[in-house]
């Protein structure tokens, strides 16, 4: 075995490790310099990206990996913590980590005034670990335990700013909300270990009969993962933490977010992948049922996170709301997909939702870039406050301009990719349901260009007269999502053949998922 | 590569780049014909307000708040409910979650 093929197998295990060592190592590299302390987060973030990248490879090219925590070979009983990573498991890790390095680059101009960033960085850190184990794990108490690492890591990062008193406010919430969510999720584990003595997913989807209690435990997973994905009318707490949290704080906790949106696509796909053809009452199959509630979910979550974006004053909180808008397209592509499961829209539409995952990272992303570099210099929320900023700010201005046409689905750039193939797939479901989805499209434009109209045009205000454009720092990371989100809407192929369809292919191919597990022991 | 097929239509940006392109060729080729007689800095650039005073540019700044006042004011009995439906009341929040999840379990578990 080759240096490489030990660190292949060891990778699953290392893309945790990374993060979590560095985590605890921060207080202490803090100490010896704050410059070493920044290039310290951004190289260990990177060394977990090169092994996500070795096990993308190795995955993409030769289906799952499994990882077993302190055994070699599955053995009955499947007590053992297990990593399973598959290509949308590997596919949302690229994410995290994306965001994650665009955050910590980020973190360098507009944190440097801060205290306590040794406690930010590890905070930080330890939301990255969560939301990868999330991604990565194979069992269902081990995704529970990196969900309550996640609340109460994000819960203190979204109270970093506790001298304004909504910041602590808005993390109070937060953590009640989180609680709540992860002790259902608790209850619901609870559930399948009483019935199967199983908690690893794959062993629990192949023995899962659909009973009443079942039924109980898909109900409480979709809804309490949904919640956390900030899917309307449960996304109150949404806009009240980005609203209040520092904006490279938003980008990791919207990986959780994310990861969140990917723990309802394993529960339904993979974990429920088996019983969702059973015909439930009135011969009505089980996978009609629930993708048309979460059909109904996201048309609600695009309605409410649009109208109230449109009305908001406060930068970081419309930005919030539109995340919520943003959240809905994406469950209407899983919905769709559930819904007509079989027919050929539905991969499209599977492809699009999975599509706008990552091209909700990067536009969302870099809109709150583009808040936080306008709050760093000129320490004004309210977009009423502001006004000409275009003069001194020109790079910010033109990212700007980038991610409102992305965000709004325009044409050529990436928003406009994946919406197209979530349009066209939910027309042939409903032509209604896409002519809302156009409709709310059209509207996010307009709340960006109200943003571009109060923020950046209009003649200069004498008190933000000696604005200077933000840091090098800060432009970089917006200047990365930027190029992303061009190279994405000008290659979509590029992306759709290498990640978003293997993504796809594995959630539709459960019996491959339940196999890798259960045909080894 | 360039050409994203959904099975019922296909997308090639590169094509709509070009379209661009040719468009913004064809706007500078029209302005190209126009006269040159703006001059800066002269009567010629001040509004006309009925004889009243231009007010300061920075006065004339419509705030964000004010952007879309027609729509707002026309969806006002929507925008009523759904700001009663904001209360930022960490108990309404919690109210809401509870509501989802039974009117999923009625869906899902009962029927």
């Amino acid at each position: 075995m080759t240096f490489l093929d030990t660190l292949l197998q060891q990778s699953p295990a290392l893309i945790i490790a990374i993060p979590l060592f560095a985590a605890f190592l921060m207080p202490l590299v803090s100490r010896v310099h704050s410059k070493l302390r920044n290039i310290f987060a951004v190289v260990m973030l990177s060394i977990t990206g090169c092994f996500i990248g070795l096990l993308a490879t190795d995955v993409l090219a030769h289906g799952p990996r499994i990882y077993i925590f302190g055994g070699k070979d599955l053995t009955l009983p499947l007590v053992r913590i297990l990593f399973e990573v598959d290509a949308i498991s590997i596919f949302m890790a690229i994410i995290t980590i994306m965001l994650a390095i665009i955050a910590v680059i980020y973190s360098w101009s507009f944190m440097k005034e801060q205290d306590g960033l040794d406690k930010y960085y590890t905070l930080f850190l330890l939301v990255v670990t969560s939301a990868l184990g999330m991604e990565l794990t194979g069992d269902i108490f081990n995704f529970f335990v990196f969900l309550e690492i996640s609340c109460i890591a994000s819960c203190a990062l979204i109270a970093f700013w506790i001298y304004e008193g909504e910041a602590l406010e808005a993390a109070f919430k937060y953590i009640v909300i989180s609680s709540v969510g992860a002790l259902f999720v608790l209850f619901a584990i609870g559930i399948f270990y009483a019935q199967y003595n199983a908690l690893n997913i794959a062993t629990l989807a192949n023995a899962l009969q659909y009973t009443f209690l079942d039924k109980i435990a898909l109900i409480i997973l979709i809804v309490v993962l949904g919640m956390k994905a900030g899917l309307a009318p449960m996304h109150m707490w949404l806009p009240d933490a980005y609203g209040r949290a520092p904006p490279s704080v938003i980008l990791i906790i919207m990986s959780a977010t994310l990861a969140s949106f990917y723990g309802v696509l394993r529960v339904v796909f993979s974990l429920y992948g088996n019983v969702l053809t059973t015909s439930i009452r009135f011969n009505f199959p089980l996978h009609v049922i629930i993708g048309w509630v979460l059909i109904a979910l996201a048309i609600v979550s695009i309605l409410i996170g649009v109208i109230m974006a449109l009305i908001q004053s406060d930068f970081m909180r419309l930005i919030g709301y539109t995340a919520v808008a943003e959240v809905g397209y994406m469950f209407l592509a899983i919905g769709t997909t559930i819904a007509a499961l079989g027919t050929s829209y539905a991969t499209v539409a599977l492809h699009g939702g999975i599509l706008h995952v990552l091209n909700d990272a990067i536009d969302i992303g870099l809109l709150f870039l583009i808040a936080g570099a306008i709050y760093y210099v000129t320490k004004k929320r309210s977009l009423d406050d502001l006004g000409g900023l275009a003069r001194n700010m020109k790079f910010t201005t033109v990212f700007f301009l980038i991610g409102l046409l992305a965000v709004a689905g325009m044409p050529p750039l990436n928003g406009f990719t994946s919406k197209f193939l979530i349009y066209e797939s939910v027309f042939q479901l409903n032509p209604i349901l896409s002519i809302i989805a156009i409709l709310c499209s059209i509207l996010i434009l307009a709340v960006f260009i109200k943003v571009l109209y109060a923020a950046f045009l209009g003649p200069e205000l004498p008190e933000l007269k000696d604005v200077k454009e933000a840091p090098r720092s800060m432009l970089l990371a917006m200047g990365c999502f930027a190029a992303l989100a061009i190279i994405i809407g000008l290659f979509p192929n590029l992306f759709l053949d290498t990640l978003v369809k293997p993504a796809a292919d594995a959630l539709l191919n459960h019996a491959q998922y339940i196999t890798t597990i259960v045909g080894g022991i | 590569m360039f050409t994203l097929e959904t099975g019922s239509g296909f997308w090639n940006p590169l094509i709509w780049v070009l379209i661009i392109f040719i468009a913004f060729l064809l706007f500078y080729g029209i302005r190209g014909f126009g006269k040159s007689i703006y001059k800066k800095d002269t009567e010629q650039t001040k509004a006309f307000l009925s004889g009243n005073k231009e007010p300061a540019p920075e006065d004339m700044h419509v705030k964000a708040s004010n952007l879309y006042w027609g729509f707002t004011t026309s969806m006002k009995s929507l925008y009523t409910g759904l700001r009663k439906m904001h209360t930022g009341n960490l108990s309404d929040y919690l109210l809401w979650f509870i509501i989802v999840l039974a009117v999923l379990f009625v869906v899902i578990g009962v029927i």
